[in-house]
């Protein structure tokens, strides 16, 4: 059978040239970078050169880049670390309502602890209006944290207006960039940013590699407390030979990205049309333009997300949904909901996200089976037999 | 979905009783689009025992495998031995569910019950 991975937005495959170059950090170089011995000297070089590499991508100075275990560590050092390093400044956050849980959830840490937090909301593309965050700005505020890229439904925020309103506010400006470093364009000072989140596994790098970027001269409280690694900002033992991959993915990146935007976003334009031709009642989510490279993001109509998902995974073909079913808390996508898509649409979406590995086969082999199954599940669905029902009333 | 059993997955793939029935004596109508799931059962009773079941349902993979066995166990059932089914007798008859989807069986439940309620209410002559 013909195995399809459509789940790129969730975790991408290692690129083929970056596991050679992290072997030899788990084996002959295995030295702590901090040890003054020879043991330390590659691990310390190598370290510098991950630095450069990421820093390259995205537009920064080399110590302006820290890593960190993950995007997720690096959205909850942005949100909590600038906000308990300003906290004598004032107690207010702005943040989008479509966050990813890992700043949403920060946020609500802040709540708990007397932050005051404002949740922006989007429009029907999933738009921030820059106007929105302007209004917003108090004296009390300290932090502005919206998305680059929402990895659910596919809009790219418009960061550079925003950050532009920050700066001029004095407002520290943080954005996550986990779902677009290394797939678009990110570059920190166009974007007017503080502070940018990035996860190595996002562009074909390893797992349990992050980075932040802080600006020189941004104040911020560490989470980790103990050894005086990355600048004293973030204290463990480095994750060497992930630090070398997420270097290594990140100079591939680059170097790449040119060629496979425009090769993923004809794939995604064909296929959306394709699924639009074949299937009725079907929305798609997300902006028509300003999106992701890879991202299609929709929703059928009257039948439920898993099951999709269940028999998409039968034919080989791997994807997610915002469907509260397949989520362990049960509930609908807050992406999806904040943009006005019924609770009863979210249950039918469906994200397909592709990647560098993806081809137009991949396309056509969608084309081919999607189509019969969500046919299959209206033919079930009781929802589906209502709605044809008052039709032909 | 991590964690359905191989009879789940089986009923999901191929379900039973699926359809419309159009002189059904009895239709269960149970959940909302907004929980997300949604099931509609009918049965055919003859001399109190339900000779036919079909189900239509709107959820996920254990909603549409609990719809499929509920028909199941229901068909050849007295209307007294039918109102008895669990449930857990739907879930165990599956294998087993996944904590986080039993509720799944609950709604099967209620679809029976929901069902055999409209078949009263229509039959007001047929004992309870």
């Amino acid at each position: 059978m013909r195995r399809v991975y459509l789940d790129n937005g969730n975790t991408t495959p290692l690129h083929p040239d970056v596991l050679p170059a992290m072997l030899p950090y788990l084996t002959e170089h295995f030295g702590n970078p901090a040890s003054l011995h020879g043991f330390g000297e590659g691990p310390r070089s190598a370290m510098n050169q991950a630095r450069e590499q990421v820093a390259s991508l995205i537009g920064a100075e080399k110590d302006e880049i820290l890593f960190t275990s993950c995007g997720t560590e690096a959205n909850n050092f942005a949100v909590k670390g600038i906000a308990s390093a300003l906290k004598k400044k004032g107690n207010h956050v702005i943040a989008s309502s479509i966050e990813h849980f890992s700043v949403l959830y920060s946020c609500k840490f802040l709540e708990k602890q007397g932050f005051e937090v404002t949740y922006l909301p989007v429009d029907g593309t999933g738009l921030v209006d820059p106007e929105e965050v302007r209004k917003a700005i108090k004296k009390e505020t300290v932090l502005i944290t919206v998305m680059h890229a929402n990895g659910e439904m596919g809009t790219v925020e418009p960061i550079a207006e925003i950050g532009k309103i920050a700066k001029e506010a004095g407002v520290a400006f943080h954005t996550d960039a986990v779902a677009s470093a290394g797939n678009i364009p990110v570059d920190v000072k166009e974007m007017n940013v503080d502070l940018l989140s990035m996860a190595a596994n996002m562009f074909y790098g390893p797992r349990g590699v992050g980075a932040l970027y802080i600006k020189k001269g941004t104040r911020i409280l560490p989470m980790f407390d103990g050894g005086v690694q990355e600048f004293g900002r973030r204290a463990g033992t480095e994750n060497l030979p992930g630090i070398v991959g997420m270097g290594k993915a990140a100079e591939l990146a680059k170097a790449e990205m040119p060629e496979r935007m425009p090769r993923l976003a004809a794939m995604r334009d064909r296929l959306v049309k394709g699924l639009m031709e074949k299937i009725g009642y079907m929305r798609y989510n997300g902006h028509p333009s300003m999106r992701l490279p890879g991202n299609i993001s929709v929703s059928m109509e009257y039948i439920e997300g898993e099951s999709m998902l269940l028999f998409l995974n039968m034919q080989g073909v791997a994807a997610s949904s915002g469907s509260a079913c397949t989520s362990r808390a049960l509930k609908a996508s807050h992406v999806l909901t904040s943009m006005g898509v019924p609770v009863e649409v979210t249950h039918g979406s469906l994200m397909l996200t592709f990647g560098r590995d993806n081809t137009e086969e991949d396309v056509d082999y969608v084309l081919e089976v999607l189509p019969p199954i969500v046919q299959r599940l209206r033919d079930m669905s009781p929802l589906y037999e209502d709605m044809v029902t008052k039709k032909n009333k | 979905m991590e964690g359905y059993s191989t009879k789940v997955m089986e009923h999901f793939a191929n379900p039973r009783n699926v359809g419309e029935m159009e002189d059904a004596d009895g239709i269960g109508n149970v959940g909302n689009p907004t929980c997300g799931d949604i099931m509609r059962l009918y049965i055919k009773v003859r001399d109190g025992v339900i000779v036919d079941a079909k189900f239509k349902t709107f959820g996920c993979g254990a909603a549409i495998a609990t719809s499929s066995m509920m028909t199941e166990l229901v068909k050849g059932k007295t209307l007294a031995d039918a109102k008895k089914i669990s449930n857990q007798a739907v879930a165990e008859a599956l294998g087993g569910l996944p904590p986080v989807k039993m509720h799944c069986s609950v709604l099967a439940e209620e679809a029976l019950e929901s069902a055999l309620n409209d078949y009263y209410t229509k039959h007001p002559e047929a004992k309870k």
